[in-house]
């Protein structure tokens, strides 16, 4: 399968009274047509920042420093405001946290959707978007009515769907969604994953899924991403991640996800996630790991290929494959 | 033994207005007991709409029931006057759901730590003060220097959740209402913050509320579990019993939706069968889960009570119309501390 998104260097800084946090830190990763991505880590690793970034979207005092987005044959860093408006939801689109919360409340569901085509100079007629919206409506399990009803006549999980409809108008080769259940209980969120699965394989889009569920991730993602303090530290099939895990980081968070055969065992992660302002010296992980070695402190550890298709920063590990 | 919070058939019904009839009942004839001598950790699980935060929001005596009683050391929580109503204030606490929605954006977070010690007095002086926030937060895993004197939205969720339960820590409460403490928190966090409260219960012996939808932390800190659909009890009794041997529908549901973090155990394709747009908003005198189970029949359109199943566990639903009656002022009865 073809690659659908490319990530280069990508570097992205705040600029605060306190000093430069650089939320992300030469970050590249690839994705394949029709691939799952979940992407993990503490708060303040930068995950949303990373979204953001893919979108273009990250405000002042934010800056995107360096490095590339590609999608499909595009780079997105070189386009003109423009075009990236356009490319935005055609090409790219982003379901943020809490999405439900940004339908305008005074506009009818189907206004609201035919506004997105419309902003798109996709040369379809009235009628050929009201259609593609009842589609689309049609496609994540709600009723054509839904199009001429306001946000309050849904509940939260209807809502949330409305947003997936939106999100795939435009058949985008990308979709990231930021954690989009973290708001609904888990009747509700298993209609949503299992709503967004389906809409993914009918449109052939790659998905990368935020969030720190891991149970979440192990029914839904193909591959899953860790990040610590704007890095990288680890890319693996969803089986390795679970089974394997390279990176100390990750393997203290694969022990420490609860399941039904170790209750009442809490084992959190030891230490504090660092603070961006302050990252640690070398791996930024070093100050909590229990493996680590002189080294650690010294030298950030490179990005690492192994055996089927891992990526490892990690000193631990000497051998590349 | 001496029943520190008592729900008295507790029903809360929101009306629309004098004209229209049906409200929508958010809590129906609702008991339970915690008590002063055996400090328990209760769940309250159920899906939006079912009822918990109405509970959680009738414990700290914001709303007042429709019928019933609220009792608190024996005294109805609505008479509480003076002194008895600063006590109940101080003993019965809570951390809410939204961590963004409970800090005001123009004073520092310092003004959520430092206004209930001076309410309450519970120190001497700003050294004392300053120690015991330092103490409470850095017990909830945050450096104080972090954190104080910063605006709440220098801060993310997971902090402020956090300063939340270092609040709660603080007033050392006899009963924590935590309604879904740990939804927008990290999992890795959320083990910290769960281990505190477990922390509070073992430790300092208060009771806790927790209410959720996420049966997996549960299950990991609750001794008992009271699952509400649509306001009504559905299943109750201990953790172990309700969450490795769910014998109502519902909570059968509720359970095969848990994301297991285990790639053996998949979602299954079947339990959601009707999709939640279909269901009429009539109000419906039967079971409460009918509309959606996928075993409904005939007899389920009249309410079916809480059959006692076991000693440790009550489902109300049809299926086990063969075991004895549990009365709702009874609840209590199958839940172990």
């Amino acid at each position: 399968m073809s690659t659908v998104l490319q990530i280069r260097d990508l570097q992205v800084s705040y600029y605060t009274d306190l000093g430069r946090a650089t939320a992300l830190n030469k970050v590249n990763l690839e994705l394949k047509a029709g691939e799952k991505l979940g992407l993990v880590g503490e708060s303040g690793s930068g995950k949303s920042t990373m979204a953001l970034a893919m979108m273009r979207m990250i405000k002042p005092p934010g800056r995107i420093e360096d490095g590339s987005v590609v999608v499909g044959d595009v780079d997105l860093m070189q386009l003109s405001d423009e075009q990236m408006r356009l490319a935005r939801l055609s090409r790219i689109a982003y379901i943020p946290q809490g999405a439900m919360n940004s339908l305008n409340p005074v506009m009818r569901i189907g206004a609201q959707m035919v506004d997105a085509i419309a902003a798109h100079e996709t040369g379809m007629t009235k009628a050929e978007m009201v259609e593609r919206s009842m589609q689309s409506l049609e496609s994540v399990d709600l009723k054509r009515s839904v199009f001429t009803m306001y946000p309050h006549e849904l509940s939260g999980g209807m809502k949330q769907r409305v947003c997936i409809a939106i999100g795939i108008l435009l058949k985008p080769q990308v979709i990231i969604a930021d954690e989009p259940t973290s708001a609904l209980d888990v009747v509700t969120q298993r209609q949503v994953m299992e709503t967004i699965d389906r809409v993914q394989k009918e449109i052939g889009t790659a998905v990368i899924l935020i969030g720190h569920d891991m149970g979440l991730m192990a029914q839904f993602v193909d591959k899953v991403a860790v990040m610590y303090a704007g890095r990288l530290t680890e890319v693996s099939t969803v089986r390795d991640m679970f089974t394997n895990p390279m990176h100390p980081y990750a393997q203290a968070l694969i022990s420490s996800l609860p399941n039904l055969s170790n209750k009442g065992v809490f084992q959190g992660i030891a230490g504090l996630a660092p603070s961006l302002l302050r990252i640690p010296s070398g791996c930024a992980f070093h100050p909590r790991c229990p493996k680590a070695m002189d080294v650690c402190s010294a030298e950030i550890p490179a990005v690492k290929a192994y055996e089927g298709e891992r990526l490892v920063a990690c000193h631990l590990y000497t051998e590349g494959a | 033994m001496a029943n520190l919070l008592e729900f008295r058939n507790v029903t809360k019904t929101y009306t629309r207005g004098y004209f229209s009839e049906a409200g929508t009942t958010a809590l129906a004839d609702f008991s339970m007991v915690l008590r002063d001598d055996d400090p328990t950790i209760l769940t309250v699980a159920g899906e939006s709409g079912s009822g918990k935060t109405t509970l959680a929001m009738l414990l700290l005596g914001f709303i007042d029931p429709t019928k019933g009683e609220i009792l608190y050391k024996g005294k109805n929580i609505k008479n509480l006057r003076g002194e008895e109503r600063m006590t109940f204030r101080r003993e019965v606490q809570a951390v809410f759901q939204d961590p963004f929605a409970v800090f005001n954006p123009f004073y520092t977070v310092d003004h959520l730590l430092t206004v209930p010690i001076e309410k309450f007095k519970l120190a001497k002086s700003k050294a004392e003060a300053r120690n015991k926030m330092d103490e409470a937060l850095s017990s909830v895993g945050l450096r104080p220097e972090d954190i104080l004197g910063r605006f709440p939205h220098q801060l993310s969720g997971g902090q402020r959740q956090r300063i939340n339960v270092a609040r709660a820590l603080l007033l050392k409460p006899k009963v924590l209402v935590a309604d879904e403490p740990v939804s927008k928190v990290d999992a890795s966090l959320r083990a910290n913050i769960l281990e505190s409260l477990r922390g509070l219960h073992r430790d300092h012996g208060v009771s806790i509320v927790y209410i959720t939808h996420d049966l997996t932390t549960a299950y990991h800190v609750a001794n008992s579990i009271v699952v509400l659909y649509k306001g009504g009890v559905m299943e109750a009794g201990g953790i172990d019993n309700v969450i490795q041997k769910p014998q109502h529908p519902y909570t059968q549901l509720l359970i095969d939706s848990i994301p297991w973090p285990d790639l053996d155990r998949r979602w299954g394709n079947d339990g959601i069968v009707v999709k939640e747009s279909d269901i009429s908003e009539k109000a419906n005198t039967g079971c409460r889960f009918a509309p959606r189970c996928p075993y409904a029949k005939e007899a389920c359109a009249v309410l079916p009570p809480l059959f006692q199943i076991n000693p440790q566990q009550a489902a109300s639903c049809v299926l086990h119309d063969t075991h004895p009656v549990l009365p709702p002022e009874d609840l209590t009865r199958v839940l172990p501390v």
